[in-house]
């Protein structure tokens, strides 16, 4: 079963709820999705054994084929080349990889070469197995950096992805083909419009989905309210406790000294399996 | 004209809040909503929209399906599995790219527009407002985002504005690239946490990879002490202004309750006096005055 956790808005606990439920649960592999911003592994301090570079392949123009016909920079939607009548010019951020360039040159004076993207990284700790990637600071696009992660999935687990904030491209790569999404939220005007959104998405992608609300005692009663008008599952609670913010600020998932908490992401797991199944 | 972009690699650190009290303490700024698929500071300036544009960021392959044979060479050469096994195109996964355009032996794949948001130009009783809204799950919003500083540096030069205050996306990527590029000052807010710390590290290696010079403002820094002057130290070591710590205050989340900025809402309330000392600091920086 594949659990994704996401949010719309930033900083609402998506990370603490992703780590808090993997280790509460046995077989578990947890994937950290957030390349740009990849915390899973400031709680989970696991022990790295394996570190990859990712690659994006990017075009290279032979000098000595190309005529600066400049058919290549037109087909290209993201800008990545310019072709003048003295030079090409390429600019790998902002290129996709989509290899059209190389298939519309009629020279044939476009080779892919790989371009350093982010690194991948998979270690263990207790329970479980984590896989994480970086973006490379200054890199725009971590999309590829988020397929790499995912291409690691071992679908005999209880896989868990934490997603990155927001409701763009990174986070539908997060989310496409899991079988449940928790919605971490929080009870303010802000947690409430980003989850409307991110609401939105996954009615459009049909992955069923359920409400996390964090610091459950703060803000006001709306985000209860809408849950309730649009029959979405609130599945757990956690309060506003400053132990709980403590322990976090120092790196530590709460369930392992607060251990009534075990019980409920185990909980909320076993929820979600009726669920999403 | 000056611009400042407020920044914190890690969500919910208090960006909004911030860029909202700089745009009351900042006289006559414009400010832009660059947090464009999570927008959050029009629930708290309220703006009225005098003008909204369509946003066409990005294409979608479309087949023609009286003309598809079936052969399959899309799918083949698609590099982002867009192309399902029933040959439909996924709008999910497709980045119109325009391959299989180029691959289909018959024509019968073409790229259309995708409307993939709005943006727009208004009015709060602070000032101008450049804002956006992404269409949820649409993909290049580093583009809206360059769209809205457009918005905003048109706004600034017809209003007769001297600074544009851009509220931008958590994380390092596409858009926060887009809304730090060639501004005179990146305020990064963090929080004393450690995934603050480590995100807060990222985020000062953008600036630097862009050439944006930083400052930093620690938010709800008694939240855990040695944290906050680990950050201070590292600041300091890297020759990093801090311009401020700001304490941790419930009422911050009353006033977003209420839709009003701090500034507004609880004026002589200490955190509303620190982040006021803290944005007085950064606009002497700026060399900007403040209200």
């Amino acid at each position: 079963m594949i659990v994704s956790i996401a949010s719309g808005k930033g900083g609402t606990g998506k990370t603490s709820v992703a780590v808090n439920m993997a280790l509460s649960i046995e077989n578990v592999q947890l994937l950290d999705c957030d390349a740009e911003e990849p915390n899973v592994q400031l709680l989970l301090h696991s022990k790295v054994s394996q570190v990859e570079p990712i690659y994006v392949p990017v075009p290279v123009v032979n000098k000595k084929l190309c005529d600066h016909c400049g058919k290549c920079a037109e087909f290209c939607q993201y800008n990545a080349l310019f072709v003048s009548s003295e030079k090409v010019l390429i600019f790998p951020e902002l290129c996709h990889s989509c290899g059209g360039c190389h298939l519309v040159c009629p020279k044939e004076a476009i080779t892919e070469e790989k371009h350093r993207i982010g690194t991948l990284k998979l270690g263990s700790t207790r329970n479980l197995e984590l896989v994480y990637g970086e973006l490379e600071v200054g890199e725009p696009m971590a999309v590829p950096v988020i397929k790499e992660v995912k291409s690691r999935i071992v679908r005999s687990k209880n896989v868990i992805l934490d997603s990155p904030p927001g409701t763009s491209c990174p986070v539908i790569e997060t989310i496409r083909g899991s079988d449940f999404c928790i919605l971490v939220t929080e009870p303010t005007p802000f947690g409430l419009h980003d989850l409307k959104i991110t609401v939105e998405v996954l009615e459009n992608m049909r992955i069923p989905f359920g409400v996390v609300v964090n610091r459950a005692d703060i803000g006001n009663k709306k985000v209860y309210e809408y849950c309730e008008e649009k029959s979405i599952p609130i599945l757990l609670e956690i309060p506003f406790q400053r132990k709980i913010a403590e322990l976090y600020s120092r790196g530590i998932p709460f369930s392992l000294e607060m251990r009534e908490w075990k019980e409920k992401f185990e909980a909320l797991f076993n929820e979600i399996k009726r669920r999403g199944i | 004209m000056k611009q400042i972009t407020v920044l914190s690699g890690k969500g919910g650190t208090g960006k909004t809040t911030i860029t909202a009290s700089l745009a009351i303490l900042a006289k006559n700024a414009v400010t832009a909503d660059c947090d464009v698929d999570a927008p959050d500071l029009h629930m708290l300036l309220h703006p009225q929209i005098i003008e909204t544009k369509e946003f066409r960021g990005s294409k979608l392959a479309v087949i023609d399906e009286t003309k598809c044979v079936r052969c399959g060479s899309c799918r083949e050469k698609c590099r982002f599995d867009a192309i399902t096994e029933n040959i439909e195109v996924d709008p999910f996964a497709c980045e119109g790219c325009g391959v299989c355009a180029i691959v289909c032996v018959v024509n019968a794949i073409t790229l259309t527009d995708r409307i993939s948001g709005h943006a727009y130009i208004s009015k709060t009783k602070y000032g101008f407002m450049a804002h956006a809204m992404l269409r949820p799950g649409e993909a290049n919003s580093g583009k809206l985002v360059t769209l809205v500083r457009q918005n905003a540096k048109i706004l600034a030069e017809r209003e007769g504005s001297h600074l544009i205050i851009i509220d931008g996306s958590p994380g390092i990527g596409c858009p926060v690239i887009a809304s730090v590029t060639g501004v005179d000052i990146g305020l990064i807010v963090t929080e004393p946490t450690m995934s603050g710390i480590y995100d807060l590290e990222r985020a000062l290696r953008l600036l630097k990879h862009f050439n944006v010079p930083p400052i930093v403002c620690i938010n709800m820094h008694d939240i855990n002490k040695n944290n906050a002057e680990k950050i201070v130290r590292f600041c300091e070591e890297g020759g990093v202004e801090v311009a401020g710590k700001i304490p941790f205050n419930p009422i911050v989340t009353e006033a977003i309750v209420n839709g009003k900025p701090i500034l507004e809402y609880a004026p002589k309330s200490d955190v509303a006096k620190e982040i006021e000392k803290t944005l007085k600091r950064l606009l002497l920086a700026l060399n900007y005055g403040s209200g």
